[in-house]
């Protein structure tokens, strides 16, 4: 998603930067660390060489390996585990050049600081995000491994009077084998900081990796087994009292009324706290606080959304699709190539609003002091919470502290501070630390949302039925424009198109258009897979479209439109040949293919279908094939597209947030449904094997699902779904 | 009003409404933050423990309920032998990711293996289709479950 088409300049379709380009990317400074180790300060790569040249004159380094003097090897990284397994990729990258042990290297949290630990990849945003832990780190921390590798080396050769070229490195040791001597890194992390920095240090050939593409054993796991691990909903500082919160029920009112009378008789319940727009019971455990919350008697004032409904915000967007957007990409001349073409094809898409549901609920625990501000949570974004307590509590940056803690589910949910800000609002009226604890329905119904999007297509076919022109114009909300205002530039922001322009497919004419509509009375966020999530939907969808008219395999009609991405094109040919494409499938049975280039990452996915005679529908299998450059850790990138296909099933059978006189309508998970065991899929994984540089994946296998699954479904029955989630009575069986 | 439960074979006393959900009582009055808060209405599983050795959703269970009863939580279940097994399986099989479920997961699926050693494809949906993942580790849980059942079959 963002800044991807920046990212992709760089290590685009079949390119990968040069060995010079690397040397002038990376940033270094080596010397002493407090209390005696090697300290290795590097400044990770801007993707553009704009900000790159900008940057040349001061080194502003944003992650920091410390080598300590008992061999610990420490990384302070801004990236956060929340399950996609960065934890252990990242390690892996710095010991497969520095020649450690991954069980010797510690990663820890880096605290909120912007200038230090902005994300490149996120235009120096400190978040975890957009699937890019690994592509920001991938060439400068084996780099700095190297580099810290070459002066550990140095510092033995100089210890024992022998050429350099003589000893080498080896699990965390140095050793001369002419003499049999060796030492620990820790022995020589002191000497070593006194070393010159070497100017260029050769990293090593795919073919000489350890541990880079072999399956690692996850870091942060057995805490996870065994109920130890803390997340941010488990933190106890001493005194912690629990609040739960009724937030208007429509986004923009306010409390007219409060009768506290019946919550404060409640056993526990130590105080009401009372908002302009919300209401909050503080007690001594959160039983007591749900049993208060549920005795109080609160009226609204529904505010100007009151009458808010899903259907008024689609058709704001169908209309605003009658007008001129802002153009993503134009190649050719689509109103001559259109005129000519032999049959022309139309077909309009809805996307609806989706809640993140992330299995922890969204929680936030603070302690307001006079003057200063304490905050535990687990956020992918952890200044932008530092800044919202700042901002709320009229305290300098410098006063407010966060403890950053595991995130029992991100998916963007956690890029956002409104959490956060709410938290701190409530703590501000408690003497003490408070846990604010949302309910599920407070989390579904509060959520910031994926943004409806409404899409108008239109093709030309020639006589053969391959496409000669391809228009698209879509409306909805601008995530990326919000959460970073620098990114909406000429009415557009590289995630909302991402997906919907520079196609893996050859078009000779092809003109897409954005227009931007933030609907009223319903805030939007980033939500697993992004710009992606809806424009992958719509383009698979639409080509598969094109073939069924041209009566053509949809697999082969792809496949000929691939000649100049080679990549794109392997990608297809092995998933559908390891999903046994082409043989016919029993009657309400389908396959359907999809095939993306999103994240840096190419992927083909089959889905296979069964249709009930009530419409429901089953997802039996589904293939993948994936090409996402250099594998780092490849029992990670199986378990993420796992997880993302799961999640895209989610959102395909079930995901709808509905509006109704401006209220969320879903509540809890019988109201907003997720894939269970028995309903998940067989799922298999191909990675093709590659040296390009890595691509993103913890998003990936999300975007594709969804179209890969509606084409299956056409497959099975013949029905075009135009509108997500599948609706099931459509699918019925006539008779 | 002051009521003692047993967990983890210890007794605790507590003071607290009795339509208490037990799921506060643990999380919030004793401090073992293993049993986690997913929904408050038994529809997601993050918060099973055992009652007597049986799975159940701590979030709807009253304190004044469990009487007698031995409640046996994440942070104990590695002690029997089925819970170890199914936490060994867990790390072998690399099924955790953000792993805020996985407690409830691990207290259904070792209840189930302790019922049952040798649980079908069908038992396993049935035992833990009540247990919701959003990172979608269902897999992953499947093999585990059938790697720990493979294991009590050698006598391990």
């Amino acid at each position: 998603m963002i800044l991807d088409h920046l990212s992709s300049r760089m290590t685009g379709p079949d390119r990968s930067p040069s060995a010079n380009d690397l040397s002038r990317r990376t940033f270094l400074q080596a010397g002493a660390a407090a209390g005696g180790g090697l300290m290795l300060s590097l400044s990770l790569p801007f993707a553009n060489s704009d900000a790159q040249a900008a940057d040349a004159d001061g080194f502003t380094p944003n992650a920091f390996i410390r080598i300590q003097r008992d061999g610990q090897i420490v990384l302070t990284m801004p990236y956060v585990e929340m399950g996609q397994g960065t934890y252990t990729a990242i390690p892996m990258l710095i010991a497969e050049e520095l020649e450690a042990d991954l069980k010797q290297v510690r990663l820890e949290h880096a605290p909120p600081n912007e200038k230090l630990y902005g994300n490149p990849l996120l235009g120096g945003i400190q978040a975890t995000g957009n699937s890019n832990a690994v592509r920001a780190s991938w060439q400068p921390l084996r780099q700095a491994g190297a580099i810290a590798r070459t002066m550990l080396v140095a510092a033995a050769a100089k210890r024992w009077n022998v050429d350099a070229a003589t000893c080498r490195a080896q699990s965390g040791e140095v050793l001369h084998p002419p003499t049999g001597r060796r030492a620990t890194y820790g022995e020589l992390t002191a000497d070593a900081a006194r070393m010159p920095v070497p100017k260029d240090v050769a990293l090593k050939r795919p073919q000489d990796f350890k541990l880079i593409g072999t399956p690692a054993k996850r870091l942060d796991t057995p805490a996870k087994v065994n109920g130890t691990a803390v997340y941010g909903i488990d933190v106890q500082p001493p005194g912690v009292k629990i609040a739960t919160l009724a937030q208007s029920p429509v986004f923009g009112g306010r409390v007219k009324n409060l009768d506290d009378a019946a919550a404060k008789a409640v056993k526990g319940v130590r105080q009401i706290v009372r908002l302009d727009d919300a209401v909050a019971v503080v007690a001594d455990h959160m039983g007591a606080a749900k049993k208060g919350l549920a005795a109080l008697k609160i009226e609204w004032d529904d505010g100007p959304h009151a009458k808010l409904t899903t259907e008024a915000v689609a058709g704001e967007l169908e209309k605003a699709t009658l007008n001129p957007g802002a153009v993503a990409q134009n190649i050719g001349d689509v109103d001559r190539a259109m005129a000519s073409a032999v049959t022309k094809v139309e077909a309009t898409y809805h996307l609806p609003f989706l809640a993140h549901a992330t299995m922890e609920p969204m929680n936030c625990t603070v302690h307001v002091r006079k003057d200063g501000c304490e905050i535990w949570i687990g956020s992918q974004a952890v200044a932008r919470v530092q800044a919202a307590a700042a901002k709320t509590t009229g305290l300098p940056l410098d006063k407010v502290v966060v403890h950053n803690h595991l995130i029992g589910g991100g998916f963007g949910r956690r890029l956002e501070a409104d959490g956060a800000a709410r938290a701190v609002q409530i703590a501000q009226h408690v003497d003490g630390p408070v846990k604010v604890v949302w309910t599920r329905e407070e989390d579904i119904q509060h959520d910031m949302y994926r943004p409806y999007w409404f899409d108008r297509l239109s093709a030309g076919l020639d006589a053969k039925g391959m496409p000669v022109a391809w228009n698209n114009r879509f409306a909805g909300s601008s995530v990326a424009s919000r959460w970073a205002s620098g990114w909406f530039k000429n009415g557009l922001d590289p995630d909302s198109t991402e997906g919907a322009i520079d196609l893996v497919y050859a078009l000779p004419n092809m003109h897409v258009e954005y227009v931007r509509v933030e609907p009223p009375g319903i805030p939007t966020a980033f939500w697993r897979s992004v710009g992606p999530s809806h424009n992958v939907f719509v383009t698979e969808s639409f080509i598969d479209e094109l073939a069924a008219t041209a009566k053509q395999d949809p697999v082969a009609y792809r496949l000929a439109l691939l000649d100049k991405t080679p990549r794109a094109k392997a990608v297809l040919a092995l998933a559908a040949e390891k999903a046994g494409w082409g043989p016919p499938l029993p009657e309400r049975v389908g396959r359907g293919v999809s095939l993306q280039y999103v994240f840096a990452t190419f992927m083909a996915q089959v889905a296979e279908v069964e249709v009930a005679k009530d419409g429901a529908v089953r997802v039996r299998r589904v293939v993948c094939a994936v090409d996402c450059g250099t594998v780092v850790n490849p029992d990670t990138v199986r378990a993420q597209i796992q997880s993302g296909i799961i999640f895209g099933i989610t959102a395909a059978l079930y995901g709808n947030i509905t509006l109704k006189d401006g209220r969320v309508e879903q509540t809890n998970f019988d109201t907003y449904q997720v894939l269970r065991m028995n309903e998940a899929p067989a799922i298999e994984v191909h990675i093709v094997q590659s040296v390009e540089p890595p691509g993103g994946m913890g998003e990936c296998g999300t975007s594709a699902i969804v179209p890969a699954v509606a084409n299956a479904i056409f497959a099975a029955t013949g029905k075009r779904l135009h509108k997500m989630p599948v609706d099931t009575g459509s699918l019925k069986q006539p008779g | 009003m002051a009521i003692t439960i047993k967990v983890n074979g210890v007794g605790r006393t507590v003071d607290v409404d009795s339509d208490t959900p037990l799921l506060w009582v643990l999380r919030d009055v004793l401090g073992m933050t293993g049993t986690k808060f997913g929904c408050g209405w038994a529809l997601c599983g993050a918060c099973t423990v055992h009652i007597d050795g049986v799975a159940t959703r701590s979030c709807i269970t009253r304190i004044d309920s469990i009487g007698t009863s031995a409640v046996t939580t994440i942070e104990a279940i590695g002690a029997t032998a089925a819970g170890a097994k199914i936490q060994k399986a867990w790390l072998d099989r690399e099924v955790v990711q953000c792993g805020y479920c996985q407690s409830g997961q691990i207290m259904s699926a070792s209840a189930l293996l302790a019922s049952n050693p040798h649980p079908t494809d069908s038992d396993i949906d049935d035992a833990m289709s009540g247990n919701i993942c959003r990172c979608g580790t269902y897999l992953r849980i499947r093999e585990a479950i059938k790697q720990a059942a493979q294991s009590s079959g050698q006598g391990g």
